[in-house]
């Protein structure tokens, strides 16, 4: 296997989807809302992007429409976590369920198809070319770029901003937080509905970026892997993104092995692999430093 | 008596699950009203096709997985353990099941039991790694279960692709399984000994859940894991025995797909319809009681046919059944309900017993 150029392409584009539902889920968690949805969020993007795009004929649309879908679609979870004060674990396994029994009945009423919907007139995000960025890092679309983007407006924003600290802040000791006045619940909703756009992003790349169709079930566990990488990554923006592009490497040379004749098997189930392991080594380093794992049981 | 009676039924009108379930009904009548269909009609077909003569079989046979996979996630759920890897844990059961059903040198009867109790070692030794990566690495249960869970469909596939797989046919299925290496069905129908099999685990697990010290000791650490603690409750060790046993009954009912019709592990056939997803559902439903959960899985598991019925007569999409499914977790989880205005009225209600927590 020769690593060129087209495989850290691959990486990044497999790595766009998790990195944006991560991005939400560590904000979520700053916020001090566990958000296991992510992955619900990330299918009802899929579908709202797939169904605006196909609507409208506008790709960028579509992802308007994903966006707006998946933070109305979060407003479940903020409602039942936040103002009912229901268990997150559950709702979030809750949305995820729902998700794929919802998407999956619209996409019999509304396209009267089953499994898979994909038309060549059904627009999807083109690729922009970046003078002068080479190979790897031209040529995406425009929810790549702004990926990246995110990553770094969501550091700055958490570290430097008020507004950050005092999210950080109602995650941290919402009693305090409201002692001050400021109210937790305002931010707690903010953050979901902000993971919830963002999810809606993630699902209009995984939809019409990656790839120019909706099937069901399609993020199939890239959710998961944004929870996970939250976790790695200590819900922190920069530790989301390397935590998200271990999994994207993994996931791009899985697939190039199997053009070399690896069993398909063998390399699907290589990201996750991948993603436990670097769980185990994370946590065997942070138990030596005392540091707990962010959703670990105290 | 009477008044017993008349007590548990005001309770079970009480009851959180009996409203989300009520409000889940409400709203999926709209979305039948949403989509054009008659609500009463689809309904009626769900009901009719489920529990007509010509669905109770069907309605049996799903209701086997479907209440051995809600007893498996129960089982762990009832101490506060969440375990998602079933899928995982489910299919390991069935290839290994395949495996020795395929290779046994034993006479047919002989090699039914071995190939059970294959599907459930497997089961319970896969389950068992999940809780060792939270007792000792500290990898959290519910993601360590769930990320196994993958690695393992994908083995189980690439068995059933290569090694196992039947010579000449070009589905991704193994050989068939001897003859007479399989589970009798009652009659004609397709319910196989499989049922009575799930039954006595939820016998089991009743009888364990209610009368035995371990029992109590898995109900304590799900309600108050620190006093659980306090009270010498070894917690890794419980994780480890109660994910072993989760996953043994997730194999065995692996076991039993592969020792039922067609006879063989077909890839993708035992995940296909999304059961252990259903169980799930049915165990948080019932908050992981274990009567609670065999009633709610054998509930969703009839809506779940009566949802194939209603798709053929009135041609609403059977996904219905799933988002009913979910909407009755979210409205439970986020109790809407009765007993949540009177908590909120009275502050000190806060302190309620929370029914799963998993973190």
């Amino acid at each position: 296997m020769s690593i060129d150029s087209a495989l850290f392409h691959s990486a990044l584009l497999a790595l766009t989807p998790i990195l944006l539902a991560a991005l939400g889920g560590a904000i979520c968690e700053r916020a001090g809302v566990f958000n296991i949805g992510l992955e619900g969020m990330m299918l009802i993007g899929c579908f709202s992007g797939v169904a605006g795009s196909w609507f409208t004929g506008s790709a960028w649309l579509g992802v308007v429409f994903a966006a707006l879908a998946s933070a109305a679609y979060s407003m479940i979870l903020a409602v039942g976590t936040i103002s009912l004060r229901g268990d997150a674990v559950v709702l979030g396994v809750a949305l995820n369920l729902l998700a794929v029994g919802l998407t999956g009945f619209l996409l019999r009423t509304v396209f009267g198809v089953q499994g898979t919907f994909s038309d060549p007139e059904l627009a999807g995000l083109g690729g922009i070319d970046i003078p002068f960025a080479g190979a790897v890092f031209s040529g995406h679309s425009a929810l790549v770029y702004l990926s990246w983007a995110a990553v770094a407006v969501a550091a700055v924003f958490l570290a430097r901003h008020p507004w950050g600290l005092r999210l950080r802040g109602v995650g941290e000791a919402p009693d305090a937080a409201a002692t001050l006045g400021v109210s937790p619940a305002k931010y707690q909703y903010a953050a979901v509905l902000t993971s919830g756009v963002l999810c809606g992003l993630a699902g209009a790349q995984l939809a019409l970026g990656n790839v120019t169709l909706f099937s069901e079930n399609m993020t199939a566990g890239r959710g998961w892997i944004a929870v996970v990488a939250v976790m790695l990554g200590r819900a922190l923006p920069l530790g989301v993104l390397l935590a998200g592009l271990l999994f994207g490497i993994a996931e791009a040379v899985g697939f190039r092995l199997q053009g070399l004749g690896m069993p398909q098997q063998a390399t699907d189930a290589a990201p996750y692999v991948v993603t436990l392991a670097a769980l185990f080594l994370s946590t065997a380093r942070r138990r030596r430093r005392k540091q707990p794992l962010v959703g670990a049981p105290s | 008596m009477g008044a017993t009676i008349r007590s548990l039924g005001s309770r079970s009108l009480r009851s959180p699950a009996l409203h989300s379930v009520v409000a889940a009904v409400i709203v999926g009548a709209l979305f039948l009203v949403g989509t054009g269909a008659d609500p009463v009609g689809a309904y009626g077909s769900v009901v009719s096709g489920a529990l007509g003569p010509d669905g109770i079989g069907s309605t049996l046979t799903t209701g086997t997985s479907v209440i051995g996979l809600a007893l498996a996630l129960a089982i762990p759920m009832r101490a506060g353990l969440l375990n998602l890897g079933g899928d995982g844990q489910l299919v390991l059961g069935g290839i290994a099941a395949a495996a020795t059903g395929l290779y046994s040198p034993l006479p047919a009867p002989l090699t039914v039991v071995a190939c059970l109790l294959a599907g459930m070692a497997a089961g319970a030794a896969y389950a068992a790694l999940a809780a060792v990566c939270q007792n000792r690495f500290g990898v959290p249960l519910l993601v360590s279960s769930l990320l196994l869970g993958y690695p393992a469909m994908s083995f189980a596939s690439y068995l059933a692709r290569f090694p196992l797989k039947e010579d000449g046919s070009s589905l991704p299925q193994t050989r068939r399984l001897p003859d007479g290496v399989e589970l009798p069905a009652f009659g004609s129908s397709t319910v196989t000994v499989g049922l009575l099999l799930v039954a006595a685990a939820v016998a089991v697990f009743v009888f364990a859940d209610a009368r035995t010290a371990t029992g109590y000791e898995i109900r304590m650490t799900g309600l108050n894991p620190r006093f659980a603690a306090y009270a010498g409750v070894d917690r890794p060790r419980l994780t480890l025995r109660l994910m072993a046993l989760s996953g043994a009954v997730a194999g065995l009912v692996g076991a039993i797909g592969v020792l039922s019709f067609p006879y063989r592990f077909i890839d993708g056939s035992l995940t296909a319809a999304g059961h252990t997803w259903t169980g799930l559902t049915a165990a948080l439903l019932a908050a992981a009681a274990p009567l609670g959960t065999a009633l709610a899985a054998l509930f969703f598991a009839a809506l779940e046919v009566g949802g194939l019925a209603m798709e053929r007569t009135t041609e609403v999409p059977r996904e219905l059944t799933q988002v009913l499914q979910a909407v009755v977790i979210v409205f439970l989880a986020a109790r809407l309900n009765l007993t949540w205005r009177r908590a909120r009225k009275k502050p000190t209600a806060e302190i309620e017993v929370k029914e799963v927590s998993v973190r």
